[in-house]
């Protein structure tokens, strides 16, 4: 096991009293109150992540669109300058390579964001399909990435910058000035579902940036918030997370992530996902509740009525908004419909609870 | 790291105040800190005797789940019922209020106990 790099402002992380711990391998801020404290903050007013742990990859030349429809299984041939899109990456036998999101500049630029415990795997995997000859950069050394999310975000941050905020839409990003700075990428996107933006600033600006972040929202409530409240967010929104919900093993399809599996153009085992799509999975992603007190986690079974096992927990938490158990996992047919009554063996007891399609939380 | 120097403590981080023949049962500040928010305390033993280093619950924080230990050998006949609402009193308050059970010793106490030193020792405090 090699020693978990330190992202950019991993001393200022430690000042503002975070806690650490080596996550995808980088020593990340888990928490630096209390995690539900800064889930609701996230949810009522506004908080700031810093996830430059992510991974980013430039790809240009006349084929770089070539290469992204290759290895992706969304269209980006849809996108215009200045949108983002979510999208993954199947491998050549059924599973998937990572999940990321494409932004395109214009017809010769594009940003892939990855994972980061996938940085090496993914670029290697690009790089090998890269018979059209698009240039590849990997920039994931040399870009900080702040997530500032929750329903004040737009007006929190609008100080510390020229642009109109209100104006870049969901999935739409800018490159402008922010925090006195130039060509910072200003990206719609996050993974907690109470709305904000993404900052992609180069690490030499990332301290400005971020103290600025924290100063303009001061009056606005601004937290900084851990990767232990990232996960009850995205959760409550029934996102994926790479290496819990899908790997290297699962489908895309079985994973929902049909709706961003494009059969419209070809890529990268579009025959066998095809197939997969037209024969109907044996198993499904579904969200489910607990209807007891209980805490499902990642590799917990689950059951059917009769306590016979029907699948596997993926991702679990307490939801700070529901006040309840709220997981997802893979279910096998035909147990994955909404509303089925399913059990979740947690240590020695079953606990009840039903397949409920995500969000578990609504605005 | 707050650690009462009154107290005797267990390797796996639970804390014991012993008074007469009773001895009060919860989790160190160290180990609600490692946790993080504390979601609920599951006792179901109330009523059993129970040995020295058996399992008399568990703790469900947001993070993980972590077993509970007999730190003394006894009955557990008392459950801190103010943390089924409020489960959070264990990280405001690990050795006070958030106490989790009281137990009435059967037994000589253990020889593993550590003093409040050894403890901090055990922890790198």
């Amino acid at each position: 096991m090699s020693i978990a790099k330190k992202i950019q402002l991993h001393e200022e992380h430690i000042a503002l009293g975070a806690k650490m711990a080596p996550f995808a391998g980088f020593e990340m801020p888990v928490k630096y109150s209390s995690e539900t404290e800064e889930h609701h903050t996230v949810r009522n007013a506004v908080g700031v992540f810093d996830v430059s742990h992510m991974g980013e990859f430039f790809v240009g030349g006349p084929h770089a669109l070539e290469l992204i429809q290759k290895v992706s299984s969304n269209d980006a041939s849809v996108l215009v300058d200045g949108q983002a899109q979510y999208s993954c990456l199947p491998n050549d036998k059924g599973g998937i390579v990572d999940d990321l999101i494409i932004y395109r500049f214009h017809a010769e630029k594009y940003l892939l964001v990855v994972n980061a415990s996938n940085i090496e795997k993914d670029w290697d995997w690009i790089s090998s399909q890269n018979t059209m000859g698009a240039s590849l950069r990997n920039a994931s050394d040399d870009y900080s990435l702040f997530a500032v999310q929750g329903p004040k975000a737009i007006e929190a941050m609008q100080s510390i910058s020229p642009l109109d905020l209100s104006q870049i839409e969901f999935y739409h990003f800018a490159v402008g000035e922010f925090a006195g700075i130039q060509d910072v990428i200003i990206s719609g996107t996050g993974y907690t579902g109470s709305g904000g933006f993404e900052i992609y600033v180069k690490n030499e600006d990332a301290l400005v940036v971020w103290k600025s972040i924290l100063q303009a929202g001061k009056e606005f409530g601004i937290q900084p918030i851990g990767l232990a409240a990232r996960d009850s967010l995205r959760l409550e929104m029934g996102y994926c997370l790479y290496g819990n919900d899908i790997d290297d093993t699962t489908s895309p399809i079985e994973a929902g992530l049909g709706w961003i599996t494009k059969f419209t153009k070809d890529f990268v085992n579009a025959e066998a996902l095809k197939a997969e799509k037209e024969a109907g999975s044996k198993r499904k992603l579904c969200g489910f509740v607990l209807e007891e007190r209980g805490i499902p986690r990642h590799g917990y079974e689950i059951l059917n009525e009769d306590n016979e096992p029907i699948g596997v927990v993926t991702s679990g938490t307490q939801s700070p908004i529901l006040g309840k158990g709220i997981g997802m996992g893979y279910i096998n047919a035909p147990y994955h419909k909404k509303g089925t009554a399913i059990k979740i063996a947690i240590r020695k007891k079953q606990i009840p609870a039903t397949v409920q399609r995500p969000p578990f939380v609504t605005k | 790291m707050n650690i009462p120097s009154e107290l005797k403590y267990t390797k796996d981080h639970e804390w014991v105040k012993i008074e007469g023949d009773i001895a009060t049962i919860g989790i160190t500040d160290f180990a609600q800190s490692e946790l993080g928010d504390i979601v609920y305390v599951e006792v179901e033993t109330q009523g059993e005797e129970l040995e020295e280093g058996a399992v008399f619950g568990s703790v469900e924080a947001v993070k993980t789940v972590s077993d509970l230990f007999m730190p003394v050998a006894g009955v557990v006949e008392e459950v801190n019922e103010a943390l089924e609402d409020s489960p959070e009193i264990v990280n405001e308050d690990p050795y006070g209020n958030g106490w989790m059970v009281k137990v009435k010793l059967s037994g000589e106490l253990g020889e593993e106990l550590l003093d409040a030193d050894a403890y901090k020792e055990l922890i790198g405090a």
